[in-house]
């Protein structure tokens, strides 16, 4: 490990980019990013759902044709033009920043309900001990914790045990946020994603001693061939590692920027992208395992209880709680390792947020993080702990997810790709320092395979959303949070590449203005060269 | 657990845990320091 020269660099000038002090570091930090809640609830779920042990073939293909591709693209736009998000892409050209913004503003949507979720896990870690639910998980969910109301809208009817939860939520998020790079995202994820990991494996030993574990294993990994001939089976695959690995939505963008100037970026990245699988087959195994206990003890089949996201967590869970030996050593496990699963995701996609701002207007990072993370903290305590929170919940993620970044990753390969022909450029890059090596492969995939998929996807969801409300909310609801929301993020970014970078900003970075030169020595020369300085 | 659904637990740990294995001992064989890298040479070819 080296000692890093930079952190707690002065705000006078431009201060020198800050770095993460060890390779070591970025990848746990970037690992504590990627596993995030979906691969405990959304990932068992999908696979059962879409062929059980024949889903396997999707995924790797997936990973191997679309995941890590992508997530190497991030990287390399990251570490390349060493800047948040948005300064990246106006390095990479001066019309492309509006991509990064657009990317920035995606987080900021996600950031706002994320800590409620993280809230929710953590009181009902609380709960686990004290079985809170009773003999009724659902009900106790809506109606008692949340206090949802029947119809969907925009009320200001605080819930205290979700309001106060979400204050501390965000108190420890933005302590970390302004510690910075090394001494608060590196130590958090140095001390949460270990910790989760232990909690998990200790989580799903347990599950696997349950009477019926087998049964549960047994229907999540049986494979359904004909699955395969089904092509909505391996948009599946591809959409779940493509949300599952946080790539092109700025995160590992900001998180490579802070990488040293030789870095083995392919060789990090899949250690970061196959941890993240590791990952989601032991939540497999661990939800499958407790889904079968809970289906004998009910006398039912597995799948009648088999189910994913909030389902799984806050009802299904708390059921399986209430019922298994030890049943609250196994709750305080599975919430606990949602909280950290969360909290570490969660300081992710804050950075996108404050970089972008730290670089466009100069500020110093304490500056920046109180100014960026106090409004996004207080935007999420006055919309989500209430009792209309799980609707707009629920409508925000789907619309952000789909519509803000299947829509804007899209964009960004398209741009990248055929618009600015940038990837020799970048693959050059990555070849410059990294031990994998990318070919012709990587170009072809990254501007052939990945558009095609994404474009696939994009117009599914376009079709599915247009044709019925979601989730059956009034379409003033969905229109305004839904539709409104993604399309303002647009307008937003746009709006947000008008405003001038100061003299102050690191745009005038001589830092980068030196590495640059060095690179451009080596051969990296902008093709839109020209038409940048036009 | 049926002999089917077993085989298929296996192959998935050894591909993706397996995976995981192999890009840690890569990443072990190439330490960070600048000075070590390895040259072009002697890296590994193409994917």
């Amino acid at each position: 490990m080296t000692k890093s020269p930079i952190a707690g660099a002065g705000a006078a000038a431009p201060a020198r980019r800050e770095t993460f002090s060890s390779r070591k570091l970025f990848i746990l930090s970037a690992i504590g990013s990627a596993v995030g809640l979906g691969n405990i609830w959304r990932f068992p779920y999908v696979a059962y759902e879409n062929g059980g042990g024949a889903f396997l073939v999707p995924y790797l293909v997936a990973l191997l044709c679309a995941g890590i591709p992508l997530l190497f693209l991030d990287y390399s736009i990251g570490h390349r033009f060493r800047g948040s998000a948005p300064l990246s892409y106006r390095r990479l050209h001066r019309a492309a920043e509006p991509l990064g913004w657009w990317q920035v503003l995606i987080c900021f949507v996600i950031a706002i309900y994320y800590a409620a979720i993280i809230a929710w896990a953590a009181m009902y870690t609380w709960f686990s001990v004290t079985q809170a639910w009773g003999d009724d998980a659902e009900g106790f969910f809506f109606t008692n914790y949340l206090q949802s109301a029947p119809e969907a809208g925009l009320s200001f009817d605080y819930v205290s045990n979700v309001f106060f939860p979400m204050l501390a939520v965000w108190i420890v998020a933005i302590v970390i946020m302004v510690a910075g790079v090394n001494k608060g995202i590196s130590r958090a994820n140095a001390v949460f994603l270990p910790l989760l990991v232990v909690m998990f494996v200790i989580l799903v030993v347990q599950s696997l001693f349950l009477e019926g574990a087998m049964e549960g294993l047994n229907a999540f990994f049986t494979p359904e061939w004909a699955a395969l001939k089904n092509p909505s089976v391996w948009a599946a695959a591809f959409g779940h590692i493509f949300f599952s690995l946080s790539v092109a939505f700025g995160i590992m963008v900001t998180y490579s920027s802070y990488l040293k100037r030789k870095t083995d970026l392919t060789g990090s990245g899949m250690v970061v992208a196959f941890a993240n699988s590791g990952f989601e087959i032991l939540a497999g195994i661990g939800v499958f395992a407790a889904l079968g206990f809970m289906a004998v003890a009910s006398g039912t089949a597995v799948d009648e209880v088999a189910s994913g996201g909030i389902g799984l967590a806050f009802v299904a869970f708390p059921t399986i709680v209430s019922e298994a030996p030890f049943g609250a050593v196994l709750g305080v496990l599975f919430f606990g390792s949602l909280v950290f699963a969360g909290l570490t995701s969660l300081i992710s996609i804050l950075e996108v947020i404050v970089a972008a701002f730290q670089d466009k207007l100069g500020w110093s990072r304490k500056v920046a993080t109180l100014a960026v993370t106090i409004p996004i903290a207080l935007i999420s305590l006055i919309l989500f702990p209430t009792t209309t929170g799980i609707h707009l919940l629920d409508t925000s993620d789907a619309f952000v997810n789909q519509f803000g970044i299947l829509a804007c990753a899209l964009v960004t390969v398209i741009v990248v790709s055929a618009g600015l022909s940038s990837l020799p450029r970048l693959q050059k890059h990555l070849n410059k320092t990294s031990t994998i090596k990318m070919g012709v492969g990587w170009r072809v995939v990254v501007g052939g395979i990945v558009p095609v998929a994404l474009g696939y996807m994009l117009i599914n969801e376009i079709q599915t959303k247009s044709t019925e409300q979601y989730s059956g909310y009034p379409a003033w609801f969905n229109g305004v949070f839904g539709w409104g929301m993604a399309g303002a993020l647009i307008v937003g970014a746009v709006l947000l590449s008008l405003i001038p970078w100061s003299e102050k900003s690191r745009l005038h970075d001589a830092e980068y203005d030196e590495f640059n030169e060095a690179a451009e020595r080596d051969g990296d020369v902008d093709n839109n060269r020209e038409k940048v300085q036009s | 657990m049926t002999p089917v659904a077993i085989t298929m637990m296996i192959i998935a740990l050894l591909t993706i845990w397996g995976g995981l294995a192999l890009a840690m001992w890569n990443l072990a064989r190439h330490p960070e320091d600048e000075d070590q890298l390895p040259a072009p040479e002697e890296m590994p070819h193409e994917l």
